[in-house]
């Protein structure tokens, strides 16, 4: 089993831990991870601005993977989402198709649309399978309570995405299980984290952050689990933005789900980039069971 | 004479230009960070900071530094071989034909007691030096002109640099190759060093010098009296072979004196060789001069670059000289293109026709930015917008072959020129992430600015979003707006809608709102029902349009199959087009 790894741009500059700990997690379960280094930006944070610059940023990476023959796996809902897209828009009018691929054609790229584009969870859950991360888990965590958020632009518009049911997923609380985490319920679990508005109403963002980082902790959450770089960032950075600014305590930290799993897996924590987080996850490792 | 007036003319343009450009390192002011720093402390704070790193554990940074990338460029190796091989081969050679040839009398004499030029290894040395370099330019040409690397342009600068090399060398190898074919330099040498006079031995040196070695002369053609030529190289041996090699040792300069047989008498009679000296003697010279001006200047910017970088550390440098090192850093830059094939948004200029977005183009872009030059608004407007449009992944700065910390440059320059106050639609896009986690940590002046000028920009275009009462004096219907929507086959959707207002009612913005509309102006319902009724004032100017969260819960959730957030998004790119083409003239009057 092999993808095109596609990891972003937020990832490489300012997540390194979520792709460490994906990588080792994904060795470990004997997935294959192929490095295209002419990948560029999925066109997410173009869309405000131009349609057609999203379309060729995506339709680009997608020829790429196309021309190797590897399905994409994203780390990003994000990117997940913008190249689904993409490749959704392409396929269904055949003239974008054809005018992105004249812009291609130049690098010796073109869009057929041959390829799958995976979220890393989607990985987990459908290629490797449950059964054989099971296999895997060393140290299963004791009383542990996760509140899993699944991230906009993986469920929505489920016409496009298909990643899971969009009004009542269990995809990610299966794989938060799997570790011997108990994945709570929690009303606000669909809802957005708030980032795409960070830097654009930095007020409205924090807002709707806050609001699901009291919900969490109402339901009874110990961590948030986030399986986004931006979701992920919002919960630590810019939680501990939030803190400062609006005097609060007692802050609802977040991990990164291959963070989780690698702990549960017996994978080094350095490897896992656990000191990485912002808001310490101090605590979380005395939950695994010996 | 002529090479020692020429050379201390060109050696006092370079000081004085030397020390111009480096003083410009001092003054430049990039970003806010440094508007407020005076050049005197700069240039205090430099030599601290200098100091204090030789004399520290830092030093060692720097020798590996110094080995490894200065001379040896690993990080030109790691990013692409051939360039590698080409830079090299060019560096390598020139820098090897400056020390033992160009300053001969200087190091090669004082390393060698028994220098000459026309003894080997040096006269294979020279030749050898100067075909690295042919053969690295060949492969420069190769990359620009034939192999065409995506994104790299080619500018006046890159064309200069290239010839000035070019006709240095082939100057110098012509140059040599004249010479070994001249009669008269033949000649003159016989004069000079043999001591011969007997007109025989004459006969028998010059015929064995023309059979063996390439010189043609008036006088001796073959085929050759085989007695004759063996005297003539008993001859070599005594009076000629201590001083001089074999001219085929100058590969390079003895495959022209061999091309060029033929016409080799008529070269000699014309003095060519000597038009050729001086024609190397003055490209060097213009080299020279003219080096602190030229892309060639970054020889010296570009390993301080790489050196200044491996030692200073983000947050912990004294300002001052993070804003001495920004200026120096747009001097280091030489234009290799490196940063711009690897940008993640680089694929934008296929559609967006603006070289700022480029970032080995924004380099000269900011070099006019800093060094005060006139630009106008349309100038002005497209350098903003190349710096914003960037996901600030620092792949540029991790894979520029001189370390130029590339990104912290585009964020300060863009700072500077958003505090101008000319309003930048792409502040209201996922673009701004970065700058908003960035608030804290660095020098933001006025961070909400910006995005208040944004969102100003759009209401001065929306008129009828003014006005106070309910209903709206009967409006024509704007066709060209309405049939605009149709980036993609969703946006037409909006036609659909039946005002059931489900999206509002699902909306996580909406919600967090006591009194929304106060706050957004138009709801998502409302403004699909503005799209259906071709009102483009209400469709672009409500906050709602810019406060979307893109979180598709709208969408998913109309019963009509509505693309709502999709909707959104091509009134946002129509709104950005429409509103950018009307903000100029507002920056004329700035």
């Amino acid at each position: 089993m092999k993808f095109a790894l596609f990891l972003g741009c937020t990832i490489p500059a300012r997540l390194n831990q979520y792709e460490s700990s994906s990588r080792a997690v994904l060795e470990k379960l004997g997935v294959g991870l192929i490095d295209i280094r002419e990948f560029n930006c999925c066109g997410y944070p173009l869309r405000n601005i131009d349609f057609k610059v999203f379309i060729l940023s995506s339709a680009r990476n997608l020829a790429l993977a196309e021309k190797k023959n590897l399905n994409m796996m994203t780390l990003c809902k994000c990117c997940y989402g913008s190249l689904k897209k993409a490749d959704y828009l392409m396929k269904e009018n055949p003239s974008l198709q054809k005018e992105v691929n004249a812009i291609l054609e130049k690098e010796g790229l073109k869009h057929e649309g041959r390829i799958e584009i995976k979220h890393l969870l989607a990985v987990l859950y459908k290629e490797v399978g449950l059964a054989s991360i099971k296999e895997k888990i060393e140290r299963p965590f004791k009383g542990l309570k996760i509140a899993t958020h699944y991230g906009c632009h993986a469920l929505r518009p489920s016409q496009v995405v298909g990643f899971d049911n969009p009004v009542s997923p269990s995809l990610f609380d299966q794989l938060v299980e799997l570790t011997g985490a108990e994945s709570i319920d929690w009303p606000m679990k669909l809802d957005c984290c708030g980032a795409p508005l960070l830097g654009v109403n930095d007020e409205l963002s924090m807002d709707l952050t806050v609001k699901k980082l009291l919900d969490g902790k109402k339901s009874g959450a110990d961590y948030l689990c986030a399986a986004c770089p931006y979701c992920h960032i919002q919960f630590d950075t810019v939680q501990k933005m939030i803190l400062s600014q609006r005097g609060m305590d007692h802050p609802l930290p977040s991990i990164l789900y291959p963070q989780l799993l690698g702990l549960s897996m017996g994978i080094d924590k350095n490897l896992l980039g656990l000191n990485m987080n912002e808001i310490s996850l101090k605590g979380i490792e005395e939950l695994l069971s010996q | 004479m002529f090479l020692s007036v020429s050379l201390y003319i060109a050696l006092a343009i370079f000081g004085l230009s030397l020390i111009y450009k480096i003083f410009n390192w001092f003054r430049y002011k990039i970003g806010i960070g440094a508007t407020e720093i005076s050049t005197s402390t700069r240039f205090i704070s430099a030599l601290k900071g200098i100091l204090s790193t030789i004399f520290s554990a830092k030093i060692l940074i720097l020798l590996k530094i110094f080995v490894l990338d200065v001379l040896f460029q690993l990080r030109i190796l790691r990013e692409d071989l051939l360039r590698w091989i080409m830079h090299i081969f060019i560096y390598g050679g020139f820098m090897l034909l400056l020390l033992m040839h160009a300053l001969d009398k200087y190091i090669t004499v004082a390393l060698f007691d028994k220098y000459y030029s026309t003894i080997n290894p040096f006269m294979f040395l020279r030749d050898l030096f100067g075909a690295l370099v042919i053969f690295g330019v060949a492969i420069a040409i190769y990359r620009r002109f034939i192999l065409k690397v995506p994104r790299l342009m080619t500018n006046a600068m890159d064309l200069y640099t290239i010839v000035l090399v070019a006709v240095i060398m082939l100057s110098g190898i012509f140059l040599e190759g004249t010479k070994i074919a001249s009669y008269s330099d033949y000649k003159r040498m016989v004069d000079e060093y043999s001591g011969l006079s007997d007109a025989q031995e004459l006969r028998a040196l010059e015929s064995y010098w023309v059979k063996e070695f390439g010189v043609v002369s008036p006088h001796i053609k073959a085929p050759f009296d085989e007695k004759l030529i063996e005297q003539g190289r008993q001859l070599h041996e005594s009076s000629c072979a201590e001083c001089h090699s074999k001219p085929q040792w100058a590969f390079t300069g003895y495959g022209v004196a061999k091309t060029i047989r033929r016409i080799a008498l008529g070269i000699d009679r014309a003095h060519l060789p000597s038009v050729l000296w001086y024609i190397h003697v003055l490209a060097c010279m213009v080299g020279l001069a003219y080096l602190p001006f030229s892309k060639m200047f970054h020889t010296f910017a570009s390993a301080l670059s790489l050196l200044a970088n491996a030692v200073m550390e983000k947050g912990k440098s004294d300002p001052a000289n993070v804003a001495t090192r920004q200026a120096m850093e747009l001097d280091a830059c030489t234009h290799c293109g490196t940063c711009s094939l690897r940008c993640s948004v680089g694929v934008a200029f296929d559609e967006i026709r603006n070289i700022n977005i480029l970032p080995s183009e924004k380099i000269a872009s900011i070099r006019a930015l800093a060094s005060n030059k006139r630009l106008s608004p349309e100038q002005l407007r497209d350098i903003q917008e190349g710096v914003y449009l960037c996901t600030n992944c620092y792949r540029c700065t991790v894979v520029c072959p001189v370390g130029v910390n590339l990104q912290d440059l585009w964020f300060n320059v863009r700072e500077t020129l958003l505090q101008r106050g000319y309003p930048e639609l792409l502040v209201l896009s996922p673009l701004s992430f970065y700058r908003g986690l960035m608030r804290e940590e660095t020098v933001l002046r006025d961070y909400q600015k910006p995005l208040i000028r944004a969102r100003e920009a759009i209401a001065a275009e929306c008129e009828l979003m003014r006005t106070k009462e309910k209903a709206l004096p009967l409006t024509p219907r704007d066709r060209k707006f309405q049939d605009g929507l149709n980036l993609s086959a969703q946006a037409k959707t909006f036609s659909v809608c039946f005002g059931c207002q489900t999206c509002t009612t699902v909306c996580p913005v909406v919600a967090n709102y006591d009194h929304p509309q106060e706050a957004l102006g138009l709801l998502p319902h409302q403004i699909m029902h503005a799209c259906g009724l071709g009102i483009r004032d209400l469709a672009f100017g409500s906050n709602m349009l810019w406060d979307c969260l893109t979180c598709y819960q709208c969408q998913e959730q109309c019963p009509q199959g509505v693309c709502v957030t999709d909707v959104f998004y091509e009134l946002k790119n129509l709104a950005v087009r429409y509103v950018r083409e009307r903000t100029l003239s507002s920056m004329e009057r700035t």
